[in-house]
């Protein structure tokens, strides 16, 4: 595979720098944005192997983040389930969910696709409005505190992002297993050429429901490091805003690479941060829809996506 | 509202994210407008939809036009980046508490029907509304220039080849789209606050509306619309709570009974 920087010599320095940034971030901001920038990396991961992988656009990914964040917040805090069950019943949560939303929504391409899931995500947004006495409304849902798991308390902020890096590592592992698998092929296959896909004998309806369940439940499990690590989940989880956002970071930093995902979450949430604490305050949104709409108008490729062009383009006149 | 999304999807298959921002913009419009030029709101009618249009004007011109041959997302995540922007700047031009608009003394109050009372300002956005739908379908399916745009959606070469500027269409048509909605904006301005947010409530709904009307097809998103303002009406009544995924029901539905949409044809959904 020609398109993901896995395997090349530039690849593998741009995994090493990933990897000591993500090892350090706890010193270099502070720990629960760490934890925030690690948990929306895997998002975008998630999100792209659906985008970058199959083709598919989904506007409604805050649907599991924000669906699977509040199933183990609530479980946590009202039915007082130890975090590791708690973790599991939210990805069930989240799998289930994709697998409706993924049965309706491959029905339709395209643009069509991104409404419905845009609609289908809304949907529980007002369920998680109305149902005020379990997702406590506009409040959210709050945790004392984030239990513990097979004994270790989870309260170190620096300790626990460890934890998060290491599940959102094993996230992105399984990300790049599945693209690089046979049905990865399957799934590239469809998007390059849907037609000749369904002619060369393969379900494409299966194989897009289940990348869609894959991606799905892996932006779940991403929602629930997000929630858990800030003790919070709330209505933002589930805004199409944040489904938005996801968009944004994946295009930023490239789909289709990998690494693109990662380092566009990355820059995003710490922009985002920065932004914000600068003179500009609370109209981070013009910046960040500035800078994502000149992505989209002249960077189509993402950051990592264009130091790959160049790449190429390198190789190819020397 | 959906009439404008569906005009701009049709024939330019790019979908306006932004529409919502626009709509918001239109009633921001005539609130400034009375607030600062005492602009009464019939003028706003007018005013509004050439203010925001012209603005729509400039925003294709600029940008949206380099965004056609790609796929068609690009203009959904251009246009959704350009909501951010303009809501935020909204909210720091306006504030994020919203303002309330006041329709005009001659609309407010009740009409008695015979059978019932209804608010007069309601029944004159339904009157407006039917005259725009009226209107809009004149001039798409019974002039030349509707002809043409017609035209240019089905065989966009063709037409070109015919010495019309297919260029300026798309732009007339893209400001058309975007007046309908600051249109819609005045319209809605005296039922609910102005503020920032107000597009985003909307947006949703009206994607709804156009997935199970079907895109680009006018009398589909029009019979839609009318349909599920009915069945809103209705279900404030009978489920209050959850009115506002009814829907989002509807469309689950209409999706898994027939998957282009009421009145779309299927190779249109492609």
């Amino acid at each position: 595979m020609t398109s993901t920087l896995l395997g090349s010599r530039r690849g593998a320095i741009v995994a090493v720098v990933i990897v000591l940034i993500a090892l350090a971030l706890p010193k270099l901001v502070y720990p629960v944005l760490a934890i925030d920038i690690v948990a929306y990396a895997l998002f975008a991961v998630a999100f792209d192997l659906l985008l970058g992988f199959t083709g598919l656009l989904s506007f409604g990914h805050a649907i599991f983040w924000g669906g699977a964040g509040y199933v183990s917040t609530i479980l946590i805090a009202k039915a007082h389930l130890p975090f590791p069950l708690a973790v599991l019943a939210a990805l069930v949560y989240a799998a289930l969910l994709a697998l409706i939303v993924g049965a309706i929504a491959i029905r339709r391409q395209g643009i069509y696709f991104a409404m419905i899931t845009l609609a289908l995500a809304q949907l529980q947004y007002f369920f998680a409005y109305q149902l005020g006495e379990w997702t406590g409304g506009e409040n959210g849902v709050q945790l004392s505190g984030r239990g513990t798991l097979f004994g270790i308390p989870l309260e170190n902020d620096v300790a626990f992002y460890y934890a998060v890096l290491a599940v959102a590592a094993l996230g992105t592992y399984l990300v790049v297993r599945i693209v690089r698998s046979p049905f990865g092929a399957v799934l590239n296959a469809m998007r390059e050429n849907e037609q000749r896909a369904v002619a060369l004998g393969f379900r494409v309806d299966r194989y897009k429901l289940v990348a869609f369940v894959l991606s799905g439940t892996l932006a779940g499990l991403a929602g629930v490091l997000f929630a858990v690590g800030n003790r919070l989940s709330g209505l933002d989880g589930v805004d199409w805003h944040t489904s938005g956002k996801v968009v944004m970071m994946s295009i930023l930093g490239g789909i289709g690479t990998i690494f693109g995902p990662i380092v566009g979450a990355g820059m995003f949430e710490s922009l985002d941060y920065f932004v914000s604490k600068t003179a500009i305050g609370d109209k981070t949104n013009i910046v960040m829809g500035t800078i994502f709409a000149l992505c989209v108008l002249l960077f189509r490729r993402g950051i990592v996506g264009e130091l790959l062009a160049l790449r190429s383009k390198r190789s190819e006149t020397g | 509202m959906a009439l404008g999304l569906s005009v701009i999807f049709g024939m330019l298959r790019i979908v306006n994210f932004a529409h919502g921002a626009m709509f918001m913009l239109g009633a921001f419009v005539a609130y400034y407008g009375a607030q600062l030029f005492h602009l009464p709101f019939y003028w706003a009618l007018v005013v509004a939809p050439v203010v925001v249009g012209l603005f729509g004007l400039v925003l294709e011109v600029f940008f949206l036009r380099r965004l056609y041959g790609l796929d068609p997302l690009y203009g959904l995540l251009f246009t959704f980046a350009l909501v951010l922007i303009i809501e935020d700047s909204m909210r720091l031009a306006a504030g994020a508490l919203g303002s309330p608009y006041a329709a005009p003394p001659s609309l407010s109050g009740a009409t008695n029907l015979g059978f019932s009372l209804f608010p007069t300002y309601r029944l004159f956005v339904i009157g407006v509304a039917i005259v725009v739908c009226i209107v809009v379908w004149f001039v798409l399916e019974r002039t030349p220039v509707g002809a043409r745009i017609r035209a240019a959606t089905e065989a966009p070469v063709l037409v070109r080849a015919l010495g019309i500027d297919t260029q300026r269409l798309v732009s007339i048509t893209f400001a058309a789209g975007v007046a309908l909605a600051a249109l819609a904006g005045v319209l809605a301005a005296p039922n609910q606050n102005v503020e920032p947010t107000m597009g985003d409530k909307i947006i949703i709904n009206t994607f709804a509306i156009v997935v199970i009307g079907g895109l680009g097809s006018i009398g589909g998103s029009v019979v839609t619309g009318f349909g599920l303002g009915l069945l809103q009406t209705l279900g404030a009544v009978l489920f209050p709570a959850f009115n506002d995924t009814l829907i989002f029901l509807v469309m689950i539905i209409v999706l898994l009974i027939r998957p282009s949409g009421l009145f779309g044809t299927p190779a249109s959904a492609k």
